[in-house]
């Protein structure tokens, strides 16, 4: 699939023979992925223990209501079934789910049971549960509960929320936080600004759809509890768990086995985490949960849905003078782990890589009566970049200049790095014009856009449109102090082992928890390189805080930033221990030592020396270390990072829109990114790619529907629509490598890029296509119709905003329009089944 | 999977399935490839209390050649619709039309009687049956029966099959020399049901259209012929003109839904848009 030009010198392992190991840029296939692909591994559905029981929830079919009674009684009667419980039976000992972003001092962070006592606040929610024998006899007897509910008016627009007169979620209203900042002089920036554009673009709510639906399984085993869960961060899970329930940490163990993909969704601590660990400790036995596709797409957290104003100030020659953001943020009916962090996340990354004089963001958290929303792939940072990248098309259309242009006009130029922005970030390093640059040639862009004049002066039904987004982000979540600055709960630092086992082989154990990333391979190529060891004689271990007992798990593209740092800073400090004890081994001063990978030998002398595992084998005998040396080489490392990490890269899209159908399909896409060194780039490519591909999911296919009555609509993969292989063009990758100066391994975060790159250029070129016809915005998705109907209206002479477009349903048709038939319900199949 | 309980039958003969049905009332489903049933039994929105599986009796596979007509079972797979030779030579739209099914995993389970015995019509097959005037063989207690494409499908999800019946195959007349065709199936995403699909044939003549059936997909509670067009083209010059002309007649008569992928007024263009485009293409300009 991938056709690849790479600059990077690290492509090829070194030529043998020269003495280094050089597994730094080599293109290891994944040494999980035998495992993984051949199911040869235990995924949490597929633990079975002795004794073990499966609980099913049931769950609100209203958006608002009052519970006036859960009568569980014929459920407990039924066969196979050994308990069942309402929220009144849990009141007492399920306390209420974690949020662990307070972002501001006055903010509303209502109570969140577990399981619902008095009152629901989206359709989904947990009412009560049936623990069975099997999950059938369990997912039968749930009919069998009788819930009497009083139901209340459903919140669903964020605007009208906020007015007096609404009806109100919470007791404390609707507003859950309003945080701002701002830096430079906004209205100087603004006062007769000869260019002001001004938007609104709507960030649809987004399903994330992880390939491994979730599960939990839960035992009690003595006065330990251990739970099995489809996680992404078991550490954090365990301290959050020992937090709701009050079960001293020390006797909570978590283990997140082979997990099949999150994307964010499972950086959470569930309904069903707690209540499963509250049922495996009142029952005394194991127990079970795991989702269908369906009940996850009401019950998982979302992602997106925010209401973007931005405005934006120019000078006639595309400089820009300063930009103003004013964000309505979508919480769903709760505040989770980090719900009101989300679009914090963004806040930093409105201005992008521009230069400007002043910014200033303000954003207000919303409740409405939908499932919660919380991270979803780059977390705040896809909605700030599509804002920015689609404003700065609208400004290249408005000047009259070429979008790459006025994007060169304003961005931060190689040399001035590091550079300090609008928003308080020092951006390390980048070179814009270089991923630019090769973008611009992969793309054949001045080819492409003669074939769109062609097309336009032809008329041609099929028009081209071609879409820009150069991109940054930050991640490699993060300085411990600034996440503090941001009142977020928690530091930012990862932790890891390395422990030199007798024969020479190596133990990595790391904090950071894998899901699908490949940290088994990027961990053991480090680790290779920095011992001098063969890749092949490294384990990684990670998942299991027994195992892995420190650690700050895996979200933000920070894994390699953060964690595999402090891989190799563990490996630098057995590489110092090894030192003392080889001096010893080789009647040698310390000093007179020189490490070359894998082995300590005598300056001068290099016969004299020895290997890592020799070193290893002596201190395990243990039999002549030096007065006072510990008989170990294992060696631990936290690391924090200084600042966050910036990679950045050049996105370009060809579109070819049908104007007669709506339909659009992508002809071509070029990612040029930047992520510094590579350490792998087989995994980087599979990292760009899934991106671009739910980037592209957001901006053509993907939408959470709420009907008028706070139903979810989209409850299958049918109506979630989620783009295939068979949907997307060949993707063109390219590197540049601008190593990142704030981290000793020059790495840069890899994981969201893609994501947030993607969605703009898809965008911006679905408009780039319709200009001529008058089409100033598509809402996303950009679905036929509602191109279709985008075109309708640019020939009426209308050219709504996205930000127009209902939140409650898409696609809305003129109300003068009949409808000749109601909605078909038989669709409501999973995906790809007829 | 977590459906209700039911009870299972695998009979050995077409003559024990009908019996199995007869003994089981109201409440039993006949299930081949399983690729429709299976997710409504999933989500819990089917609960039969018997499911009688078809997918042992051999006799219901496979396509011959009666003369005038193909006679095809109705265990055939998409997949082997459009793969077999008879199939491709003498009806190649229902070939065309199955390869645009799903994905490969359901053209491999799903069976053409099981995707015009579920009525569903979004289903890719219905309307394809209909342009190509097929006939549906049914047998029950009371023996066998033919019943005209046109006549089958009776509401939504919803045929003219008795209870204790099950389609045995379709008998499709061969198309002649000068016919071409084409399925024009317009959907979001490659697995995604049509929004609207259009089933298209047209016999050439001297530059004209010497005859056309367009079956429509999507655009009612059943399938239904784009009568208006078909009337319309008959004997229209082959220029997209009056092509264009004669499928703006198209939508006349439908029923189309409005649900999330397509507001009715939508699915209406679409027909007529995708109409003209298919008899463009099954006329081979």
């Amino acid at each position: 699939m991938t056709a690849e030009t790479e600059t990077a010198a690290g492509g090829q392992a070194a030529p043998a023979g020269t003495g280094t190991i050089s597994e730094i840029g080599r293109r290891r296939v994944r040494k999980e992925d035998t495992r993984l692909l051949t199911g040869q591994t235990n995924w949490t559905d597929n633990i079975r223990l002795p004794g073990m029981l499966h609980v099913a929830f049931l769950r609100s079919p209203y958006a608002h209501a009052r519970i006036s009674s859960v009568d569980v009684t014929a459920a407990r009667g039924t066969v196979g079934v050994i308990a069942a419980f309402s929220g009144a039976d849990f009141a007492a000992e399920q306390g209420s789910l974690p949020c662990a972003w307070p972002v501001t001092e006055d903010i509303v962070m209502p109570d969140h049971p577990p399981m619902a006592v008095d009152e629901v606040r989206y359709a989904g929610e947990i009412v009560a549960c049936v623990v069975a024998r099997d999950r059938y006899a369990a997912a039968d007897a749930l009919e069998a509960i009788d819930v009497d509910y009083g139901p209340l008016p459903p919140v669903l627009d964020m605007t009208a929320a906020l007015e007096e007169n609404s009806p109100k979620v919470h007791a404390a209203g609707n507003k859950s936080f309003e945080w701002a900042f701002s830096g430079g002089d906004l209205d100087a920036a603004f006062r007769d600004a000869p260019v002001v554009i001004e938007r609104t673009f709507r960030q649809q709510r987004l399903i994330p759809s992880a390939m491994e639906p979730r599960a939990v399984v839960c035992a009690a085993l003595g006065d330990e509890y251990t739970m099995w869960s489809s996680t992404q961060i078991p550490h954090v899970l365990r301290v959050m768990l020992a937090l709701v329930t009050g079960i001293p940490e020390h006797q909570l163990r978590v283990i997140a086995p082979d997990v099949g993909g999150g994307f964010g969704s499972k950086l959470q601590v569930t309904a069903e985490e707690v209540l499963t660990l509250l049922l495996a400790r009142r029952l005394g036995k194991p127990v079970k949960w795991a989702e269908s596709r369906s009940e996850g797409n009401m019950a998982v957290h979302h992602g997106r849905d925010q209401l973007q104003r931005i405005k934006l100030a120019a000078d006639r020659d595309g400089r820009l003078r300063g930009l103003s953001v004013d964000l309505l943020a979508d919480m769903g009916a709760y505040l989770m782990l980090v719900t009101p962090g989300v679009p914090l996340l963004g806040a930093f990354m409105f201005n992008g890589i521009y230069k400007m004089d002043a910014y200033s963001f303000r954003c207000t958290g919303v409740f409405t009566t939908k499932v919660p929303t919380d991270a979803y792939r780059g977390a705040g940072r896809p909605e700030a970049t599509f804002a920015i990248e689609r404003i700065m098309d609208e400004l290249a259309n408005e000047l009259g200049m070429d979008p790459l242009a006025v994007r060169e006009r304003n961005w931060i130029r190689h040399e001035e790095f590091p550079f300090t922005t609008i928003a308080g970030l020092t951006y390390d390093s980048g070179n814009y014009e270089a991923a630019t640059a090769k973008a611009r040639e992969i793309f054949r862009y001045d080819e492409l856009r003669k074939e769109q004049a062609e097309r336009r002066a032809a008329n041609s039904p099929v028009q081209l449109g071609l879409g820009t987004s150069t991109y940054t982000e930050m991640c490699g979540l993060a300085p411990s102090r600034i996440l503090g600055q941001l009142a977020y709960g928690a530091g930012g630092w990862e932790h890891a082992s390395v422990r030199m086992l007798p024969t020479g082989k190596v133990e990595v154990v790391t904090g950071s928890s894998a899901h699908g990333q490949g940290h088994e391979t990027a961990w053991s190529q480090i680790v290779a390189d920095r011992l001098g060891v063969p890749f092949e004689d490294v384990r990684v271990l990670h998942g299991d805080t027994q195992v892995s007992p420190k650690g700050m798990d895996t979200y933000g593209s920070r894994s390699l930033t953060v964690g595999g740092v402090a891989v190799a800073g563990a490996c630098d400090k057995v590489i110092e221990k090894a030192k003392v004890i080889a001096a010893a081994m080789l009647e040698a001063a310390p000093d007179d030592l020189e490490w070359s990978p894998g082995r300590w030998s005598v300056r001068g002398d290099p016969d004299q020396g020895k290997t890592i595992a020799e070193i290893s084998l002596a201190t395990f005998a243990a039999h002549n270390l030096p007065d006072g040396i510990e008989p170990s080489l294992d060696s631990d490392a936290t690391y924090d990072p200084d600042n966050f990490s910036f990679p950045h890269g050049t996105h370009l899209c060809a579109a070819e829109v049908d104007t007669e159908t709506g339909q659009v399909m992508i002809r071509s896409y070029v990612a040029v990114d930047d992520v510094g060194t590579v350490v792998n780039p087989l995994i980087v490519d599979g990292q760009v790619h899934g991106g671009i591909a739910q980037g592209i999911g957001q901006a053509l296919y993907e939408e959470a529907v709420y009907d008028s009555d706070g139903n979810l609509v989209t409850t299958t993969m049918a109506d979630y629509l989620l783009p295939s292989a068979a949907d997307l063009p060949v993707f063109q990758t390219g590197r540049t490598e601008t190593p990142a100066t704030s981290n000793p391994l020059g790495v840069k975060g890899v994981g969201e890029a893609g994501t947030i790159a993607s969605t703009p250029a898809v965008v911006n070129a679905v408009i780039d296509a319709l200009r001529p016809l008058g089409v100033r915005d598509v809402p996303m998705p950009c679905s036929p119709e509602r191109v279709w109907r985008a075109i309708q209206l640019a020939r009426l002479g209308r050219a709504p905003d996205s930000g127009d477009a209902p939140s409650a349903a898409p696609a809305t048709p003129p109300a003068s329009q009949a409808h000749d038939a109601e909605v078909n319900p038989a669709h409501d199949g999973e995906g790809g089944a007829r | 999977m977590i459906p209700a309980q039911f009870a299972y039958a695998r009979p050995e003969s077409v003559d024990e399935a009908v019996s199995v049905l007869a003994g089981s009332g109201d409440e039993a489903k006949v299930i081949a490839g399983g690729q429709s049933l299976v997710p409504l039994l999933r989500l819990r929105l089917a609960y039969p209390e018997m499911l009688v599986d078809v997918g042992g009796l051999d006799e219901l596979r496979g396509v011959s050649d009666e003369g005038g007509a193909l006679r095809i079972g109705a265990l055939t797979t998409h997949y082997d619709l459009t793969r077999d030779p008879l199939v491709r030579a003498h009806c190649g739209l229902l070939a065309e039309a199955a390869g645009t099914v799903a994905d490969p995993a359901v053209r491999h389970r799903g069976t053409l009687g099981g995707s015009l015995a579920h009525a569903d019509p979004a289903g890719d097959l219905p309307a394809v049956i209909v342009a190509l005037d097929a006939t549906l063989t049914a047998r029950g207690p009371g023996g066998e029966r033919q019943i005209g494409a046109a006549n089958f499908f009776a509401d939504y999800l919803t045929t003219s099959l008795d209870p204790g019946e099950v389609l045995t195959g379709i008998r499709v007349p061969k198309l002649g020399p000068g016919w071409g065709y084409r399925y024009e199936k317009f959907h979001r995403s490659a697995q995604a049901w049509a929004i609207v699909g259009v089933a298209a044939l047209a016999r050439r003549e001297d530059g004209h259209v010497a005859e056309a059936r367009v079956g429509l997909t999507n655009m009612g509670p059943v399938p239904i012929r784009a009568s208006a067009t078909e009337e319309a083209v008959a004997g229209a010059a082959v220029d997209p003109g009056a092509l264009r002309e004669a499928a703006a007649h198209a939508d006349e008569g439908s029923s189309p839904p409005s649900d999330l992928h397509g507001a009715a007024d939508y699915r209406r263009h679409l027909a007529r848009v995708l109409t003209a485009r298919a008899l463009t293409a099954a006329l081979g300009e």
